[in-house]
């Protein structure tokens, strides 16, 4: 036999118990179950102290109740001796001796010698003493028709003259009764130190399984799988809301982490262009001539393009600070009509000179909260998209309030934006092909959804018969 | 006139130094917050320029420790963060001026002049004058050759702001920060329509011309040069 068979089967046996016991180690070193065993210690010792009281009131209540009844008999039986001495005693003991009451009384009345003279005991109680006081002794008592040893609890009275009086009760039902009771309190605390231990442990399970559902979901989004979430109960206790909140971190990352991917990819497919064609201009410029001139225009030209480039950038900056709300809040209580008076005071001469008319119309009022700002810069690229691509006529900013959305316009009269389109010019970079003669970086209208949303606003192209209308529309703000 | 130059970049800073130099200062290099706070508390620079990120005492603690120490030379601050709250939280802590990385060389000597005028500039005037244009703070009234000219709202600040740094650069951005209030370049022209229509006023009809373009730079107002003797 070799050593590994020699090893072999010890290793199944071993294994087995080692994780068994690993398991319970682990489980052991959770606050869940030193929890679960605190409970069912508390448990445990208020089940227990509740059966005791039973037991105790139980058995001492039918105790309590023999001791009332032979107080009473002694009571009558010391009457019927004051009033007719001795022989009017053993009178009564023999009357109520006589026949089977059922209610366990016992009677003996005996002679100064221990000769019984009335009562339904044969003799005096073996080994009982005869002197007045309190005693326990057996007796014989007959079941149908057998002969019974059953315990009785009584008192004895000397009586003037050596005459004894010995007053009893079977209590052979008392004594049954309390070890049924005993029998049943028993079964019931076993029973409920079983419910109490299946409920801790099933409690700690269940703690330890919705913590380790958290743990899980942890790692796994550490892993790289950003989409996963912590599961609801739908109960919402600590746990659900635990849960939630982490859910709703985890929201959070994932946006920040998209909008930085999705900044990532823009840079890398639409920078890269520029960038080259920037390279390219200055080889040019270093393979001509050295003479100055050609090399001053190349050198222009290529600044020109890196302000582009750094326009592009700050741009895409922006709008990803907006998308992921790292950016901090800036907003107050503003006045939408201030925003665009301003906006059309800057744009009006150069509106004008561009063969355009610029109107203004504003209801007085319309309030929101928000960031001048940025409320500013979105109008700003609006109108420089209209400015850039209408070619000319009019052009409308509105400021009205809609069924308490305060909505802000800017319609022009050129070609507007076919149906098929006006989800897409939103995206970064993208510019409709008959635009892309125009200067431009493709992001003014991202920008304007970006701050938009920032306001918790919608943003919605439209027909304007002809041209295009602008639609942006906020939560107005209650005056 | 004497500038430091507060920057940890080599790179910069040399181009920073090279470039202002070449405009006429004297200019002095500290490499961080430590040393230029040093340097500045010498306090006899005309202006600092001041990068806001730097090793062993960022910009804006630097600049706090300035201003508790009494020294109110003018400070530009030079920063890669360029959201509003940002320039807030730099003119707070002391700076006078912004200005966001990367930035034209042009735009930063303009706005530096701007900063080294201001002390000189008394701020209780109540009439700007340049050559023959006069313009009148209190009544808001602008006059050329006493002749008065009418000019809007807007015009009047545009104006005002060129006669405050008449016979310097004046940069597109200044104007919409200054005269605006807007923190953002528009993609089209409209400052340059503005200063047009504003040069209509006060130009057309006389036969020197106050409000120059400089190309690749911004405006200038300044009176016309005596002539040669």
């Amino acid at each position: 036999m070799t050593a590994e068979k020699l090893l072999l089967p010890a290793q199944g046996p071993w294994t087995i118990p080692r994780r068994v016991f690993g398991n319970a180690q682990r489980l052991l070193r959770t606050h869940a179950f030193r929890l679960a065993a605190l409970y069912f210690l508390v448990f445990a010792a208020s089940v227990l102290g509740v059966l005791l009281f039973v037991y105790w009131t139980s058995a001492d209540f039918v105790e309590r109740q023999t001791e009332a009844t032979l107080d009473a008999e002694i009571t009558g039986l010391a009457e019927q001796y004051a009033q007719r001495g001795l022989s009017g005693l053993a009178q009564i003991v023999a009357a109520r001796s006589a026949g089977d009451r059922g209610d366990g009384m016992l009677y003996l009345v005996t002679d100064p010698s221990g000769r019984p003279l009335a009562g339904n005991i044969a003799a005096w109680p073996e080994g009982v003493p005869a002197r007045a006081g309190r005693l326990s002794f057996t007796t014989a008592a007959r079941v149908k028709d057998r002969v019974e040893t059953h315990p009785a609890q009584g008192a004895s009275f000397i009586i003037p003259g050596g005459y004894r009086l010995l007053v009893g009760r079977d209590i052979s039902d008392a004594t049954a009764f309390r070890d049924r009771v005993k029998i049943t309190l028993l079964w019931a605390g076993l029973i409920a130190l079983g419910i109490g231990l299946l409920g801790g442990t099933a409690m700690s399970r269940n703690l330890l399984r919705r913590v380790e559902q958290v743990n899980r979901t942890s790692e796994r989004v550490m892993a790289g799988n950003l989409s996963d979430r912590v599961p609801l109960d739908g109960t919402s206790d600590e746990f659900d809301q635990l849960a939630a909140n982490l859910n709703r971190m985890l929201d959070q990352i994932e946006r920040l982490m998209t909008a930085m991917r999705e900044v990532t990819d823009d840079v890398a497919h639409d920078l890269k262009t520029p960038l080259s064609r920037l390279r390219v201009r200055l080889e040019l410029a270093l393979l001509g001539p050295a003479d100055g001139s050609g090399q001053t225009e190349a050198i222009r030209s290529a600044i020109d393009e890196a302000d582009r480039l750094l326009a592009t950038f700050n741009a895409l900056l922006s709008i990803a600070e907006l998308e992921s709300g790292t950016r901090r809040d800036e907003s107050e209580a503003l006045d939408l009509s201030e925003v665009a008076r301003s906006a059309a005071e800057l744009y009006e001469p150069v509106a004008e000179e561009k063969g355009f008319v610029l109107f203004l119309a504003t209801e007085p009022g319309v309030r929101i909260r928000g960031s001048r700002h940025l409320l500013s810069q979105a109008l700003a690229n609006l109108l420089d998209n209209a400015l850039k691509y209408a070619g000319g006529g009019e052009i409308q900013i509105r400021v009205l309030r809609d069924e308490g959305r305060a909505a802000l316009e800017v319609a022009d009269r050129g070609q507007g934006i076919p149906e098929a389109d006006r989800e897409t010019v939103f995206d970064r970079f993208v510019r409709l092909e008959r635009s892309r003669s125009t200067p431009g970086n493709g992001l003014g209208l991202s920008l304007v959804r970006a701050v938009v949303r920032r306001h918790r606003g919608t943003v919605e192209l439209a027909d304007n018969w002809p041209g295009l209308r602008v639609r942006l529309e906020f939560p107005e703000l209650a005056t | 006139m004497k500038l430091l130059v507060v920057e940890d970049d080599r790179e910069t800073a040399l181009y920073l130094v090279k470039g202002l130099s070449e405009s006429g200062y004297t200019v002095d290099r500290a490499g961080d917050g430590r040393d230029g706070l040093f340097l500045a508390t010498s306090g006899s620079y005309d202006a600092i320029v001041l990068d806001r990120m730097l090793p062993n005492m960022d910009g804006l603690a630097m600049l706090g420790a300035l201003r508790a120490a009494g020294i109110s030379t003018p400070a530009l601050i030079l920063s890669a963060l360029g959201s509003v709250d940002d320039r807030v939280k730099g003119l707070r802590a002391g700076g006078d001026d912004y200005l966001v990385k990367p930035f034209a060389f042009s735009e930063l000597l303009a706005r530096l002049e701007a900063l080294l005028r201001r002390g000189s500039v008394a701020a209780a005037t109540t009439k700007l004058r340049v050559a023959d244009l006069e313009l009148d703070l209190l009544t808001r009234t602008v006059r050329r050759r006493d002749k008065p000219i009418e000019v809007l709202p807007r015009e009047f600040r545009l104006l005002e702001y060129l006669m405050r740094n008449a016979g310097h650069v004046v940069t597109r951005t200044m104007l919409l920060e200054h005269v605006w209030d807007y923190h953002f370049d528009p993609q089209t022209n409209v400052i340059d329509v503005h200063v047009s229509r504003l040069r209509q006023k006060i130009d057309k009809n006389f036969d020197s011309p106050l409000l120059h373009t400089v190309r690749g730079a911004g405006y200038c107002l300044r009176a016309p040069e005596p002539p040669a003797a």
